[in-house]
């Protein structure tokens, strides 16, 4: 009986969660018109979750791309076909492996910026300060971070892809001795421009999907050194959790 | 000024500019406030204080709208920001500046910025008179030659000043002030104190500060209230304070350690409790 009642407890508050996040995400729409009017505000935060995030999204692109030219290769010569090596890993970074990947390092380096920079906003009272000089925090601090990640991150992952394609190139044609105009011509015969909508698509999603999860958990942070640590900590898990979820969701939706 | 104007608001003739009426307040079942009544006069230095956890600082986000009393009325200029909207607040926000206890200041912006935020954010004042408006007020806190610090580079002192130019900035009618004192060194102290009056004198503004530094206050303030049990315990003049016959502000205003706030927190029976 307690074992029912617990998990009908978390089961109301995990639904409450989702309605407050919803409630959360259409204030922030709400104040987006009104922070378009000042650019500069988004242009800086593009830079801060996306410029900074450009070291460690390129190395990352770089070895993913790497390995799956090492793996790639591997798997195609057994049965003879290097060639399709061009192919496969293209249509492998560009559905899945750049929009996934760039999501989840987006979490763990901007997304954790984000929630502990507006978790210690409020702890400071800089939040309150805002609203007592009638500025509302929404549209001067969540609506710009939110809209800098969701442009961030599909500019991340169309960069993760290419340094990817490089990768592959790298290892599978100048190392392991793939012929450079069959990888080149296959791939550009095969990707359709569908292929890489699907990862533009998911890039776009999943860029709302962290920097909402980000903001939301920094406003809502307790105003604590714990709570902004634990609201850091929740961004990173959520953030990769729901990527995931919606990577199954919208691949099973696209094919 | 063009900040000020705001359709919605009549002077009333009365000499206070906030009147709380009334005003009932709980946190869960621990009740803060129970029929709180208060009138804070126009133009004068108004201080608030009461032991700590009486719900000063409750009292001013009430004030400021931040909060909303289960009951009662609290009248600014006649208007009662309990049932404004949100914009509404906001226009009458303008109005008000407010110095938090640690500054508050912005901190991804310099010492220059944090003073020109308001006037970014609710005028479209150009730049050379932005900067001539930001440079006076951080001459009337003496810290013009720290415009382009970085709030972290400034000590507890010199930030609260940096913040009482910012709450200046839009030229509010009424300053409040939540415990400007705490944590300062004597010297910084004493600055704010001189400011707090500056700014008053040449500004005609209202000023409500909450503390519990009986003594400055005493220097500063033209009346005090005592708040102590979720209501207004003693006010008046410091020498009506000071030979008040309450037992509760005879404790607090001469700093004795026990009385009817006791020293003890609520505890079991002390032997009882050492030999179980």
């Amino acid at each position: 009986m307690t074992l029912l009642r617990e998990l009908l407890d978390s089961l109301r508050s995990f639904v409450a969660t989702v309605g407050a996040v919803a409630l959360f995400f259409v204030r922030v729409l709400g104040q987006i018109p009104r922070a378009l009017l000042r650019p500069g505000l988004i242009v800086e935060q593009v830079y801060n979750a996306g410029a900074l995030s450009l070291v460690i999204i390129m190395t990352c692109g770089l070895f993913v791309g790497m390995v799956l030219g090492l793996q790639g290769y591997d798997l195609l010569q057994r049965f003879g076909s290097e060639d399709a090596l061009g192919t496969g890993s293209a249509l492998a970074l560009i559905k899945e492996l750049g929009p996934v990947v760039t999501a989840l390092l987006f979490a763990g380096r901007a997304g954790t910026a984000l929630a502990s920079e507006i978790g210690l906003m409020r702890a400071t009272d800089q939040l309150a300060a805002m609203e007592m000089m009638a500025v509302d925090p929404f549209r001067r601090v969540v609506a710009p971070r939110f809209l800098g990640g969701c442009i961030a991150v599909p500019l991340l992952t169309m960069i993760f892809i290419s340094i990817g394609i490089f990768g592959v190139q790298l290892i599978g044609v100048q190392q392991l001795g793939v012929d450079a105009a069959a990888f080149w011509s296959q791939m550009r015969a095969s990707v359709d421009v569908s292929d890489v909508m699907e990862g533009v698509i998911k890039g776009c999603v999943f860029g709302v999907a962290c920097s909402l999860i980000a903001v939301y958990e920094g406003y809502t942070a307790t105003p604590t050194a714990e709570g902004v640590g634990r609201a850091t900590t929740r961004t990173v898990v959520i953030s990769a959790v729901l990527t995931l979820l919606l990577d199954y969701m919208l691949t099973a939706a696209m094919l | 000024m063009a900040l000020a104007q705001e359709p919605h608001i009549a002077l009333p003739e009365t000499a206070a500019i906030i009147e709380i009426r009334d005003v009932h307040y709980s946190v869960g079942n621990r009740a803060i406030f129970s029929g709180l009544n208060l009138s804070i006069p126009r133009g004068r230095i108004t201080a608030i204080m009461g032991p700590s956890g009486t719900g000063k600082t409750t009292l001013l986000r009430l004030i400021t709208g931040q909060i909303k009393p289960q009951r009662g009325q609290i009248l600014f200029d006649g208007v009662d920001v309990t049932r404004l909207s949100v914009r509404d607040l906001y226009a009458l926000r303008r109005r008000m500046g407010m110095l938090f206890q640690n500054g508050a200041l912005l901190t991804d912006l310099d010492v220059f910025e944090n003073v020109a935020f308001p006037l970014r954010e609710h005028t479209k004042l150009p730049e050379a008179l932005i900067r001539h408006i930001v440079l006076t007020k951080l001459q009337a806190v003496g810290l013009r030659g720290a415009a382009r610090l970085m709030p972290a580079e400034l000590s507890g002192g010199m930030a609260r000043r940096v913040a009482l130019a910012r709450a200046m900035a839009t030229d509010p009618d009424l300053l409040i002030y939540d415990e400007p004192f705490t944590g300062l060194d004597p010297i910084s102290m004493g600055m704010i104190v001189r400011l707090v009056r500056q700014m008053h004198n040449a500004l005609g503004i209202t000023s409500i500060v909450v503390s519990h530094d009986v003594e400055e206050l005493s220097q500063l303030a033209d009346v005090g209230f005592i708040i102590a049990g979720g209501k207004v315990a003693a006010q008046g003049t410091f020498s009506q304070l000071k030979n008040a016959e309450s037992e509760i502000v005879h404790q607090f205003v001469n700093g004795l350690a026990d009385g009817p706030v006791p020293f003890h927190y609520p505890a079991p029976d002390y032997y009882e409790q050492l030999l179980a």
